[in-house]
């Protein structure tokens, strides 16, 4: 037999606990969970939005979200801010982005805008019966929703002054009716306007640009013009206009767009 | 053994956070509206050296076709996007905090230094603090960048009824520009702040997720524990 083994050394002695680096686990697990599940509820809320159902061409929500903008642009928007009027010499001619509603040709002595409101039967006008209104010229900066802009002189008449001429636009007590519709010929286009952004001071019934008359791309014989919407607003070729209290159809606002596109 | 120290503010950490994602779909969003009037372009002598932005770039991220959606997210998150920044904003003057970011007269040669520094052109570290110069530069600058953002959208968003603002910032296209080349700075940011990060290691992004970050005990702990305490906001005000 052999000497006895040794007896086997001590264990070492544990190494003290670092009472910090066990915190900053606790902290960092507490945290980690916490973010995780916020990241979770992040995308699982980007993704219900991604998928809810389309209202007008976008998700519902958004839709709303676009109501809402809508209070708070109403809430903003005051009649006598006027858009900057520039020098003349900086207008140019627009890009001609919309051509729906156009007509084949181009017969001002033919063309006419028939005006309704409730309980009043439809009058139409000629466009000469708009001449005796006092013409306003004003050099402004079209806005393309796309992101575009060209200064441009337009001229006209208010389209306050027509419907204040021949007593339009106002309920029996006076008041004036919430919305405006306009529409062309073929009805293959048509806006709705609020009725303060109808009635603004440069919103024109408008028959020549740049100091001359309105070529067909531009909407002749008579276009609206507005400084307080986007061009998609500034409607070519109308031969219809409906004073009511319903939202009105808009063309761009079924395809995505905001109804009231205020500037 | 080492030791906690507290760094990054509760409420410093969630702004920070829900600003990342928020900026993100912002910054998404406006690319989609960008793309159907995209002019931009940083060009010498003729010569075009960057494009805003190439076709493959719009393709690569389905970025085309996009307004109408663009517009309803973007005029959707801008919402939360001058929320969160209006309140860090608030905040960070009420807690005491921006006092961690204010710059100094020798901030930006500091800043400097940091960056030759970081580019291993300088041997000299930056002298220890929370923030070095050229952190407080950034973030600094960073926000400076956001309220820009809120300002050229509002002029692009209302310019009629804000006219004067728009007229202040250059008129509407100059306006727009503004607005786009922050988005640029955005990324530019971004790709610093992510190599950065990297860089600084595991401790310190831990840090902006915990609020602590670890630190070599050099000195006796000031409440021996070394148990963290709540990150109540007011009591780091002076730090």
């Amino acid at each position: 037999m052999g000497p006895t083994p040794p007896p086997p050394p001590a264990r070492p002695p544990a190494p003290p606990r670092d009472p910090a680096a066990e915190a900053i686990g606790r902290l960092t697990r507490r945290a980690f969970l916490v973010g995780g599940v916020a990241a979770a509820a992040g995308l699982g809320g980007w993704a219900w939005l991604r998928t809810r159902g389309a209202a007008g061409g976008v998700p519902w929500p958004l839709r709303q979200v676009h109501r809402v903008n809508e209070w708070a642009g109403r809430g903003l928007y005051s009649g006598g801010r006027l858009a900057p009027e520039f020098d003349p010499a900086r207008a140019g001619e627009p890009m001609v982005n919309g051509n729906h509603g156009r007509p084949a040709a181009a017969d001002p002595a033919g063309w006419t805008l028939t005006v309704t409101q409730p309980g009043v039967g439809p009058r139409t006008f000629r466009q000469a019966e708009t001449a005796s209104l006092p013409r306003v010229e004003m050099t402004t900066e079209l806005k393309c929703i796309e992101g575009w802009s060209q200064v441009v002189t337009w001229s006209g008449v208010r389209l306050a002054d027509f419907v204040a001429a021949h007593g339009l636009g106002r309920r029996p007590d006076g008041t004036l009716y919430d919305y405006v519709a306009l529409e062309t010929a073929d009805g293959a286009y048509y806006v709705g306007l609020d009725a303060p952004s109808a009635l603004h001071p440069q919103t024109l019934l408008c028959d020549a640009m740049n100091g001359a008359p309105l070529t067909v791309a531009h909407g002749a014989p008579l276009r609206v013009v507005l400084t307080v919407k986007y061009g998609i607003k500034n409607i070519k070729w109308p031969t219809a206009l409906r004073f009511q209290d319903e939202l009105p159809a808009d063309y761009w606002a079924e395809r995505g767009y905001d109804w009231y596109s205020g500037l | 053994m080492a030791r906690l120290e507290h760094k990054h503010l509760r409420a410093v950490r969630y702004f920070h956070w829900v600003n990342g994602p928020v900026l993100l779909v912002m910054v998404w969003s406006g690319m989609l509206i960008y793309w159907s009037y995209d002019p931009y372009q940083i060009s010498a002598g003729g010569f075009v050296l960057v494009k805003f932005f190439p076709d493959w770039f719009y393709r690569a991220l389905d970025l085309e076709n996009g307004l109408a959606t663009g517009l309803a997210y973007h005029f959707a998150f801008m919402w939360l996007f001058a929320l969160n920044g209006l309140l860090y904003v608030a905040y960070t003057l009420w807690s005491g905090h921006w006092r961690e970011l204010r710059p100094d007269r020798r901030t930006p040669i500091e800043a400097l230094h940091v960056a030759l520094h970081d580019l291993r052109l300088r041997k000299e570290p930056p002298p220890p603090g929370k923030f070095n110069a050229a952190q407080k530069l950034s973030y600094v600058g960073v926000v400076g960048m956001g309220a820009g953002s809120l300002l050229t959208g509002l002029a692009i968003y209302k310019p009629t009824q804000l006219w004067w603002l728009t007229s202040v910032l250059g008129g509407y296209q100059t306006a727009r520009v503004l607005h786009f080349a922050l988005t640029i700075g955005y990324g530019l940011f971004f790709v610093v702040h992510i190599g950065q990060v990297v860089r600084a290691g595991w401790n310190n992004f831990r840090s902006m997720v915990t609020g602590y970050e670890l630190a070599p005990d050099t000195q006796e702990a000031p409440h021996g524990t070394n148990s963290p305490a709540p990150a109540g906001p007011p009591a780091r005000a002076a730090s």
